[in-house]
């Protein structure tokens, strides 16, 4: 074991931020070419410690060893330096930028004083084919789904030469297939000597490709082991130092009154092609309804039609029996729709607010947060004050700017300003995207809850277990058109799967299980 | 539901390059036709176009260096006329136009790190930032101005041999004035530099997403101060043009707004330096074709409103025909590591 360089190893690093610390004296080791998978809570302070591996934070004590020798980071130019490379949890990608572009930003090839895109275009090229990570040089990276983005950032690592490659939950935005391929990819790294570090909140990852995990909790790194030795339900236990259903239990549906009816729904994307291609649908009162489907197939658009953050082509959306005469936020608000956007950061939340002010976004203009013209900054914090409590949001004060808060404990705030409202119909995309295995089992109880309450509730995910888990009925969208509706309970996995691949409903279901 | 792709070939060049054909011909076409009734006039009229585009161009390229890097520049007006000022002083003193230049560049490149400084480490307001170099500049050159000083020469065109001679395009373009002539070339060297080379690349990268160029190891604020400096050192030469080349000689707020109509130019120009070369072509043409009008005199419209024709121009050719602009999509945000 001792004559055995590690590729990384942190020694006692302690990080504090105002009011949390955040890094507890935490110790950590990275052998050569293996994959090591870090857990913990949102806010565990995964994220932190791998900030300062990078360099992006200075640590108030600790040291950082690279193949046994003592160094310092200053800068991410120091960790790229040594051969440090990150694929950060919220991407760090200039959108208006092509692939190559940001491929080769900040170590750009040249011919004399000019940039060599030519052979920026041939590196992406050449990395692409070397490693199976198909992508286009000359895309536009805000045009790129979400899965491509990603291999973008990988890309960008390799690029660099990376030995050491941090990937912070690389997963959460994936769907299944992807995660596949992603795991190909690493497979692929470690035998090239490539050491990754890979943080996620899938359980079920972790045991398939880690060859050691570390378990964090409140700063502190409670233990580490390897997936031989411990289940899921071990490794849930230890992240939340409790026992953690993984089942949702729930009583069967009773549906009620049609809430939400959407009826041959056509919506355009950014760049006006048809996303959401005929859609018709409801919901009703006292019951789920999933909607699963490879990202990318217009379930975005599909949401944001019916929240009326986007413009309807043609069709209607019909709810609580009338059609809105009005399609703005406010309106649909205030007749009882609530909505978990997908992107927490550009449409869930004022990242510079404060976590108060964020909680009262939609509400702040009614008493009791009003009064007459003026705020009543008493009821918004004690509304703060209580639902921090009762979502376990891990910040150090209700007036912490959201932007401070860690990924997950961002997406609680959202679901619990969502949730404090009375609820006729929830919009829920990607509702646990993030989330510990801790929190998701609670916001599963809630929406459960909820839906026993009489909400109707659209949940649209990328989660196959998620939907399978939570939905009563299960509608598969492809290409902009939902190809099949079905109970949840007369469906397989291997089915979803096949469906959402775009097999057509004939071929996959039984007679029986396709409503007339 | 398709389009054959010929006809979709058609419609991408056209949107790409449609509206400056179209407006290249119209104005080629009403140039020749002018110049076939009066060449003098048209010839005149040209060249002065010219002369009067040169400190917006130098403003505008000088607004889009700090604003591709999220700098927003509106002491534009301020650097410029403090260095029209103290070029015009070197050249009182010392009689030597070139180092008076220099001297006014170097005063816009102090005043464009003034600014950098205010808003990249000090994270001032960038608004609040221009505002006091503004001020500054019309308080201090309005303090020590004296009245009755006369500059030693002034910068003369230079012809450019035969080139000067060809009919009409000669005059118009081969026989001017250096800084006249420097413009020209900065409008290349800073399109090149923002799109061909890796300092332009992530200058752009840092103008759109600060955070992500940071963990590339891009140093940020280096970037934007070398940016603000050397906008202000542009500043600085419309500074010297106005009063060492145009006037030759310096008065009390010679610049007269043409900072603020800069960066109007560079917005028309949608943060591009020949979209802004063409803007401030197009303001020159009709700042140009107000004097003309006013000089023919035999037009019955009070002058004011003729005054009032290169604004008017300006707003109608541009709202009508250039399509929306996305500024960098950091524009005007202080940088904040964290940790
Ligand atoms: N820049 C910052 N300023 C202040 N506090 C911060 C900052 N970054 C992180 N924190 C705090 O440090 C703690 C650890 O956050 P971190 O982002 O490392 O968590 P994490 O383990 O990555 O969680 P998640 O799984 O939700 O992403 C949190 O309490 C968070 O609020
Ligand atoms: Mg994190």
């Amino acid at each position: 074991m001792s004559e055995e360089t590690l590729a990384l190893e942190v020694r006692n690093i302690v990080k504090r931020f105002p009011g949390v610390l955040a890094n507890d004296h935490v110790n950590f080791t990275l052998r050569k070419g293996e994959v090591h998978a870090l857990l913990g809570e949102n806010g565990a302070g995964k994220t932190t410690l791998m900030n300062i591996i990078y360099g992006l934070y200075h640590p108030d004590e600790g040291e950082i060893y690279i193949n046994g020798q003592k160094v310092t980071i200053d800068s991410p130019h120091d960790a790229i330096r040594l051969g440090i490379g990150m694929v950060h949890q919220h991407f760090m990608l200039v959108p208006v930028f092509t692939v190559a572009e940001n491929l080769i930003l900040g170590a750009e090839p040249t011919k004399g004083w000019t940039l060599d895109l030519k052979a920026a275009r041939e590196a992406v090229i050449r990395l692409s084919e070397q490693y199976g990570l198909e992508v286009d040089p000359d895309a536009v990276v805000e045009d790129l789904p979400v899965g491509v983005q990603q291999r973008v950032e990988i890309l960008k690592a390799l690029y660099r030469d990376a030995k050491v490659l941090v990937l912070d939950e690389p997963t959460a935005v994936l769907t299944p297939q992807e995660v596949e391929e992603l795991f190909v990819i690493m497979r692929q790294l470690k035998e090239r000597g490539v050491s990754i570090i890979f943080i996620t909140h899938k359980l079920k990852e972790v045991l398939a490709i880690a060859d050691r995990i570390t378990v964090m909790r409140r700063g502190r790194v409670v233990g580490t082991t390897t997936p031989s030795e411990v289940t899921e339900q071990d490794l849930a236990t230890m992240m939340v130092g409790r026992e953690v259903v993984l089942q949702v239990d729930k009583a069967p549906a009773k549906p009620g009154d049609v809430v939400l009816s959407v009826q041959d729904l056509e919506v355009e994307d950014e760049r006006g092609l048809i996303a959401v291609d005929g859609v018709s649908l409801e919901v009703r009162e006292g019951e789920i309804l999933g909607v699963a489907g490879v990202q990318g197939n217009g379930q975005t658009e599909l949401v944001e039609a019916i929240t009326g953050l986007r413009e309807i082509r043609s069709g209607k959306v019909v709810l609580g029996g009338h059609e809105a005469p009005d399609r703005n936020p406010r309106y649909l608000i205030e007749h009882g729709m609530a909505h978990i956007p997908e992107d927490r950061q550009k449409h869930g939340l004022v990242l510079s607010y404060p976590i108060a002010d964020n909680l009262v976004l939609c509400t702040y203009y009614k008493p009791p947060f009003a009064k007459g013209l003026q705020r009543n900054e008493e009821a918004i914090e004690e509304n703060a004050k209580r639902l921090v409590k009762e979502y376990d949001v891990r910040t150090p004060s209700i007036f912490t700017p959201a932007r401070s808060l860690s990924g997950g404990n961002q997406q609680k705030v959202i679901v619990a300003r969502e949730f404090s409202r009375p609820v006729k119909l929830l919009v829920a995309n990607q509702p646990t995207r993030g989330l510990d295995v801790g929190s998701i089992e609670y916001i599963h109880k809630r929406i459960v809850e909820m839906r026993d309450q009489g909400a109707a509730v659209l949940l649209v995910s990328a989660e196959l277990d998620e939907i399978l888990s939570l939905a009563d009925r299960i509608a598969v969208m492809y290409r902009g058109k939902i190809v099949a509706v079905v109970d949840a309970d007369k469906v397989t996995r291997a089915q979803l799967g096949l469906l959402m691949a775009g097999s057509p409903a004939e071929d996959v279901l039984d007679k029986e299980a396709v409503p007339a | 539901m398709s389009t054959p792709a010929s006809f979709a070939n058609w419609k991408l060049f056209w949107k790409r390059w449609g509206i400056g054909l179209s407006i290249a011909a119209v104005v080629l076409a009403v140039i020749f036709y002018f110049y076939a009734r009066s060449p003098r006039v048209t010839e005149a009229v040209l060249a002065s176009t010219l002369r009067q585009s040169v400190p917006l161009v130098l403003g505008a390229l000088c607004g889009l260096l700090g604003e591709r890097a999220a700098v927003i520049n509106i002491g534009i007006e301020g650097q410029m006329l403090m260095a029209a000022y103290v070029g015009f002083m070197v050249n009182v003193r010392t009689g030597n136009l070139l180092f008076a230049v220099l001297m006014g560049v170097l005063t816009g490149a102090v005043l464009g790190a003034l600014l950098a400084f205010m808003s990249v480490t000090l994270k001032i307001d960038q608004i609040i930032g221009g505002t006091v170099i503004n001020i500054l500049a019309i308080g201090l050159t309005g303090y020590f101005y004296q009245v009755g000083l006369s500059a030693q020469g002034k910068l003369n065109p230079i012809p450019l041999g035969p080139l000067a001679k060809i009919p009409l395009i000669g005059p118009v373009l081969f026989d001017n004035p250096p800084i006249t002539y420097a413009s020209i070339v900065l409008v290349f060297v800073v399109h090149y530099v923002l799109f061909h080379t890796p300092w332009g690349l992530r200058t752009r990268a840092v103008g759109e997403h600060p955070r992500a160029a940071d963990t590339l190891g891009i140093n940020v604020y280096l970037v934007r101060y070398v940016n603000v400096i050397v906008g202000g050192a542009l500043a600085g030469l419309a500074g010297a043009y106005l009063s060492l080349e145009a006037v030759g000689s310096f008065e009390r707020n010679m610049t007269n707004g043409r900072g603020f109509v800069a960066l109007a130019v560079m917005i028309f120009g949608k943060w591009t330096p020949f979209g802004a070369w063409g803007a401030a072509l197009l303001f020159g043409f009709a700042t140009a074709m107000q004097t003309q009008l006013q000089f023919a005199g035999k037009l019955h419209i009070p002058h004011q409103f003729i005054g009032m024709l290169p604004y008017l121009l300006t707003i109608v050719v541009l709202a009508g025909f250039v399509g929306r602009a996305r500024p960098p999509a950091a524009d005007g945000i202080p940088y904040e590591k964290e940790g």
